[in-house]
């Protein structure tokens, strides 16, 4: 179809190359706010990467353990009777997921799952000579547990190896209590002692969580907390990360199971994301409608300047139809330039604050790129806006009375 | 046979149903056959402009009946008229109505790409022959800006003629034109006129132009006051 729309895209690019001043203005116009759009698109998107990154680089997208315990009264209130109860809530013992080991292959054959580490958690006691620290103690499999938080990657010093009698520990851990690779240390929980020996330090990332976390082998934590042959949690890693909050509720309702996606774990986190969310679309769309209107502008002008040309065009067999599509196209190449200018300009902004703007360490803060996709997204928005401002100044050119037109 | 346009007692105003309501024509009759060569003539506010946008599908007609070979056309909307214009009528008008951003050859062959999207190579052929026959063969690919008025005229002529339309349609053709010009101008339509058995209604005020014509229409206050023979008009 070489000849679709021949006669309308002929006109359409004459008419915008005549009018060469004010073509190019609008062009700029247009590649500015594309580059707005697309720049703080990248710059939020990078950032927000960065945000979840940091986030759930150190947790698990989803958590499934045992339901909380809860007391049941035993005799039901009456129908028509207001039962007043004082009720001491229950002690929420260390408890081990009812059936685990069974639930994995299950949660792993989910496609939305890309991996799952069973953990037994609880909370103990560091101690290496007088120093003694209280520690959250996490018992994993290794290669399970890498897959959730990528703890290889987080190994400042040693190499990560979990074998019987083996564990990692945070680096500040590792600094209070004054051991280095190859240390022993005891751990104290209240039902059980034992000793480890310290194969890597790992950086979670957070001062916080290096000053507390313990990794040792899944079967030395089911005899430090007293479950064994039990597991505390079931950490699951997503391949999309936004679809936990769908999952985790759909897996609540298929298992007698307390199932917790990172986004409640993390409530302030993602409501600050939201409202980042809320404040780019509010820009991009601002800046959508102005870069509507100075097409509209444009062409509006050029509709007045033209309409000799459409009487013209009008007498000598254009139908109204044909000068519509001529001015829609004019808007759709105004569009399609523009973003095409403003996806360039958007890339060489995003250079420039790669290369300039750099943390403390004199490394990058965090990669913003522009992915193709939202590129093309972007381009496609803004050449639809372009149609779109054309429509008004189009029905203009289409209702003009030709014979008055030529007489102009 | 059908006449090639016939129009009946034809009524044309502006502003209807407005305070400022005027009538420009009451009750033009009129019958142009294939081939004719006709001169519409008339003072200025007569009402031959108003006429020739009328058959020239330009403006509708308030009433009266107007049929291009045989068919009736007062009814027909927009997208109707144009169509009908486009199988039956070419233009020039005084102020040679070239596309600017277009070159004397593309504007002759933009009633092959409006009509079709694309132009073939045998409807290139076809206007470049066009612009040879009105002398412009060495200067078909300049834009309108850098040719004479009387060169822009010949250009406006093969473009209206170049799908060889029944009825050629002409405001005031060579009115903006010096005296050689005009001539050339006059000259080269009679003789595309003689080629193709073109009709051509002319619109002018020069009686000498007039007088070269084979019929004389004259308008006169929206009305016809005389329709004859061109060799009877003297100057």
């Amino acid at each position: 179809m070489l000849n679709w729309l021949g006669f309308e895209r002929r006109v359409a690019v004459r008419f915008l190359r005549e009018g060469r001043m004010q073509t190019l203005l609008i062009i700029v116009g247009v590649a500015a706010g594309v580059a707005v759009v697309a720049y703080i698109s990248a710059l939020i998107t990078g950032l927000q990467r960065n945000t979840l990154e940091k986030t759930l680089g150190a947790q698990a997208h989803i958590t499934v353990s045992a339901r909380d315990d809860v007391v049941i009264p035993a005799l039901a209130a009456a129908a028509d009777t207001t039962a007043l109860v004082h009720t001491q809530p229950r002690v929420q013992r260390p408890r081990s997921i009812a059936n685990w080991q069974s639930l994995v292959p299950v949660l792993e054959a989910l496609p939305a799952v890309a991996a799952v580490s069973p953990m037994v958690s609880g909370a103990g006691l560091a101690q290496r000579g007088e120093a003694s620290r209280s520690v959250a103690l996490m018992g994993v499999d290794l290669d399970r547990y890498d897959r959730i938080v990528h703890l290889r990657s987080k190994v400042v010093q040693g190499e990560a190896r979990l074998g019987p009698g083996e564990g990692i520990i945070g680096r500040e851990l590792a600094d209070d209590l004054g051991v280095r690779v190859g240390d022993r240390i005891s751990l104290v929980t209240g039902s059980s002692t034992d000793s480890l020996r310290v194969t890597a330090l790992v950086d979670l990332g957070v001062r916080e969580l290096n000053r507390r976390t313990v990794i040792v082998p899944l079967r030395a934590a089911q005899s430090l907390v007293g479950l064994p042959g039990g597991a505390t949690g079931l950490d699951l890693a997503l391949v999309d990360v936004w679809a936990a909050q769908g999952l985790a509720a759909d897996l609540a309702q298929r298992f007698p199971y307390k199932v917790e996606s990172w986004q409640e774990a993390n409530s302030q986190l993602v409501s600050a994301l939201n409202a980042q969310s809320v404040s780019t679309a509010l820009i991009r769309g601002v800046v959508m409608v102005v870069v509507v209107l100075g097409i509209a502008s444009v062409l509006v002008v050029s509709v007045v300047q033209k309409q000799r040309e459409i009487g013209i065009l009008r007498a000598i067999g254009a139908t109204q139809g044909q000068m519509l599509r001529v001015f829609l196209i004019q808007g759709a190449i105004v569009g399609a330039l523009g973003s095409t200018l403003g996806v360039l300009l958007a890339v060489a902004l995003i250079k420039a604050f790669t290369t300039f703007v750099r943390g403390s360490d004199g490394l990058p803060l965090f990669a913003i790129t522009l992915a193709p996709s939202l590129a093309l997204t972007i381009a496609g928005v803004a050449t639809v806006c372009g149609v779109l401002a054309a429509v008004a100044p189009a029905r203009r050119a289409a209702a003009l009375d030709p014979a008055q037109a030529i007489r102009l | 046979m059908t006449p090639l346009i016939e129009l009946a007692g034809i009524h044309k105003s502006y502003n209807l149903g407005l305070a400022n309501e005027a009538e420009v024509l009451h009750g033009v009759s009129l019958t142009i056959d294939r081939g004719e060569f006709v001169a519409l003539i008339g003072p200025s506010g007569s009402g031959k402009s108003t006429l020739l946008n009328i058959v020239g599908l330009l403006e509708r007609l308030t009433a009266g009946s107007y049929r291009i070979q045989g068919e009736e056309s007062s009814g027909l909307d927009d997208a109707g008229l144009t169509l009908r214009r486009r199988a039956v009528l070419g233009f020039v008008f005084q102020f040679h109505h070239l596309l600017p951003a277009f070159s004397a050859l593309e504007n002759v062959t933009l009633p092959a790409l409006m009509r079709e999207g694309r132009v073939t190579a045998a409807q290139d052929e076809r206007a470049r022959a066009m612009l040879a026959a009105v002398g412009l063969e060495n200067d078909m690919h300049k834009r309108p800006g850098e040719l004479s008025g009387g060169m822009q005229q010949r250009v406006a002529i093969a473009r209206a003629l170049v799908l060889e339309p029944p009825l050629v349609l002409a405001d005031e053709p060579t009115g903006n034109l010096d005296r050689a010009s005009s001539d050339e101008v006059f000259v080269l339509m009679r003789r595309m006129h003689a080629q193709l058995h073109t009709s051509f209604l002319i619109v002018t005020h020069d009686p000498r132009l007039a007088a070269r014509c084979d019929r004389v229409i004259e308008l006169v206050d929206g009305r016809i006051e005389s329709d004859q023979l061109a060799t009877v008009v003297t100057e």
